[in-house]
């Protein structure tokens, strides 16, 4: 038993949230007056069980508004619980965030240790780590310069080299860690793999399923504030997978959407096959009009640009439409795309694409579930040989 | 059970007193100066309209010194206070990220204002030497006494600083109370001139006022009424350090239970 670092028993966490926030005392008096407390109670997490063992990569997978930065925030002993205990063992640091505690008006030099003391180590302790650091995010110049002065990268450069230099026995990673460009994420999964490496106890949170698939040794799934699939994340990660496939393919309204309404596209239905993926848009003429141009983006689960296209690019010329018209243009690709949900945005332009009639951005989405997994940005079929 | 002060929140601590001490006076020409300039600025207010044009205190020897002496402490109990209040509201975005034990936010507040406190006691001292005042051997009682206010005006802002989160009132609600407070405080007249004694005593149940005359008894002059005076042996004249010892124990149970929920409400 002396390897369980992490004991989550039995943890509840509901949060009262007023129908009317009071925060003035009249009020107050004005409601006990009336006696009237309206409130929600919110359970953000019921009666969650699981225990990390040291050394134990261990993911935390879930929806947005699943709870888990509730569970993520209990364990970091931002919030109590209440119902249940938790038992912690050994120096935890939470990276929720990347220099929480920043300063614009102090140096850099100020800020790393103000920021490390607010992670729990002692001024000397920084000082020892603190060349390393510096050295790290490659700012020994401008050190003495403040906060306010640096660009945003530079900040990044030097919280996260706060986070990675500075040890401890457990580690909480938010995935907002792995944000930045292509050199910056892959200093973080160098990281991660280090960590592992090193045997590090590591509580990740993530939706992306490629990374849990990864890194993880175990990992829980939760929904509704409760765990509904723990243990091997390869089966985590389908059953997480599996939440969105019931709704498979969909469209949403959620995406921003302007135009001259010329041509409005009504429908978009996409059919993703092991090789290929289909995807058909209804398009309905409001207005007569020459040569439209009809086009396709697609964006991978981390917001990467994967597939553009449309029919002036193809050398299509797509006729005039009389007012009323309804036509389908349907594009078919080998399916290249990565795990997760991929987003389709769609448009249709005047002939010369100086006019949009319509252009709807995250009109579809789909839902990729390759047993091959990859960290890069497409995942062409391929095969591999191995000649002695 | 844990020290209280561990070495990583007593690291915490002096990091987040310095950060407060580097950021006070950001950007003003006269930067840490004005810590020192501020009290005199009052004080020459003060001295110029109640000592020159009402002639008040002439028959307290070194008035002065005795009030300027007043008016320091004051300033600590009213800068700590006020200081305070905000302290866990405008450390939110901390405690919404990141476990910190909450009472060290307001501990921090609390010592930049002690700091101050001891920059202004050497411009008292300096004036008691420019005044000739003889330092009294019961000077030595004074860390005491200044433990007194600093224990009372600590368990206030816990109180304060926890009920702020909930209700913003507070700081509006401080305010006039702080103003009735210098007024209700022997601090720019001499007691003397009160002559109901009923209302004399209860002058003397206000910590701060005992606490004030005290001060200014063991340092500047045995002229000075304090609550001894008025109560003579009785008991009674321990009433304003239960009070002390009441209020930082209330106040420092309402922040331990409100602090739970900071994260949350903050």
């Amino acid at each position: 038993m002396d390897d369980i670092v992490i004991k989550v028993d039995n943890v509840s966490k509901s949060f009262k949230l007023p129908h009317e926030k009071y925060s003035s005392l009249k009020s107050t008096f004005v409601n006990i007056y009336r006696r009237k407390k309206t409130f929600e109670l919110q359970e953000a997490l019921r009666g969650v069980s699981f225990e990390v063992k040291k050394g134990e990569f261990f993911g935390v997978v879930g929806r947005n508004g699943s709870g888990k930065s509730t569970l993520l925030k209990l364990l970091a002993g931002i919030y109590n619980p209440t119902n249940g205990q938790l038992h912690v063992k050994g120096k935890l640091t939470p990276f929720i965030e990347l220099g929480v505690g920043f300063n614009p008006e102090l140096t850099g030099r100020e800020n790393v240790f103000l920021n490390g003391a607010l992670l729990g180590f002692s001024r000397r302790q920084m000082k020892s780590l603190y060349q390393d650091i510096v050295g790290f995010a490659e700012l020994s110049k401008f050190m003495d310069q403040k906060l306010k002065n640096y660009s945003s990268g530079m900040q990044v450069r030097l919280a996260f080299s706060i986070a990675i230099k500075t040890n401890s026995d457990i580690l909480l990673l938010d995935e907002v860690l792995a944000v930045g460009d292509a050199s910056f994420q892959k200093k973080c999964f160098d990281y991660f793999h280090k960590l592992k490496k090193d045997k590090v106890t590591v509580v990740f949170i993530s939706h992306d399923m490629n990374s849990i698939r990864e890194y993880c040794d175990r990992a829980v799934l939760i929904e509704g504030g409760k765990i509904v699939e723990q243990g091997d994340p390869e089966k985590v990660a389908q059953a997480y997978t599996k939440m969105f496939m019931k709704s498979g393919a969909s469209t949403n309204n959620t995406g921003a959407r302007w135009g001259t309404k010329k041509v409005i596209a009504r429908d978009v239905k996409i059919k993703v096959g092991d090789d290929n993926v289909k995807i058909d848009v209804v398009y309905s003429m409001e207005k007569p009009v020459e040569n439209p141009i009809f086009g396709v983006t697609i964006f991978s689960p981390v917001g990467i640009k994967i597939f553009e296209s449309n029919t002036r690019w193809c050398r299509i010329k797509t006729g005039n439409f009389k007012k009323a018209d309804v036509c389908t243009v349907s594009w078919d690709m080998p399916n290249i795309f990565t795990n997760g949900t991929n987003y389709v945005t769609v448009a249709v332009a005047d002939s010369d694409g100086a006019e949009f009639y319509d252009w709807w951005d995250e009109a579809a989405s789909f839902i990729v579930d390759k047993d091959m997994i990859t960290t890069a940005v497409a995942l062409p079929e391929h095969k591999v040989e191995i000649k002695r | 059970m844990k020290p209280i002060l561990s070495q990583k929140n007593r690291a915490l601590l002096a990091e987040l007193v310095r950060t407060d001490f580097k950021l006070r006076y950001q950007g003003s020409v006269l930067g840490y100066a004005w810590s020192l300039l501020r009290p005199l600025l009052l004080f020459l207010i003060l001295y110029v309209v109640f000592v020159k044009f009402l002639k008040i205190g002439g028959d307290i020897p070194h008035f002065p010194v005795y009030l300027l002496f007043g008016i320091v402490i004051w300033n600590f109990f009213a800068e700590t206070t006020s200081q305070s209040l905000g302290s866990i509201v405008g450390r939110g975005d901390l405690l919404r990220k990141i476990y910190l034990p909450s009472w060290i936010v307001v501990l921090s507040s609390s010592i930049s204002a002690l700091i101050n406190l001891f920059l202004n006691l050497i411009v008292v001292l300096v004036f008691i030497f420019i005044n000739h005042v003889d330092l009294l051997r019961t000077a030595f009682y004074l860390p005491l006494i200044l433990l007194e206010v600093y224990i009372l005006a600590l368990g206030i802002s816990l109180f304060l600083s926890a009920a702020f989160v909930k209700y913003r009132d507070i700081t509006y609600i401080w305010e006039v109370a702080m103003q009735a407070g210098f007024y209700l405080t022997p601090i720019l007249y001499p007691v003397s001139r009160i002559t109901n004694v009923t209302l004399q005593k209860l002058l003397f149940m206000n910590p701060m006022g005992q606490a004030i005359q005290d001060s200014r008894y063991a340092v500047i002059t045995h002229q000075t009424v304090t609550s001894g005076t008025v109560f003579g042996s009785s008991v009674i004249k321990f009433i304003p350090i239960l009070l002390t010892g009441m209020i930082f124990i209330l106040g420092f149970i309402y922040f331990k239970r409100q602090s739970k929920t900071f994260a949350e409400n903050v």
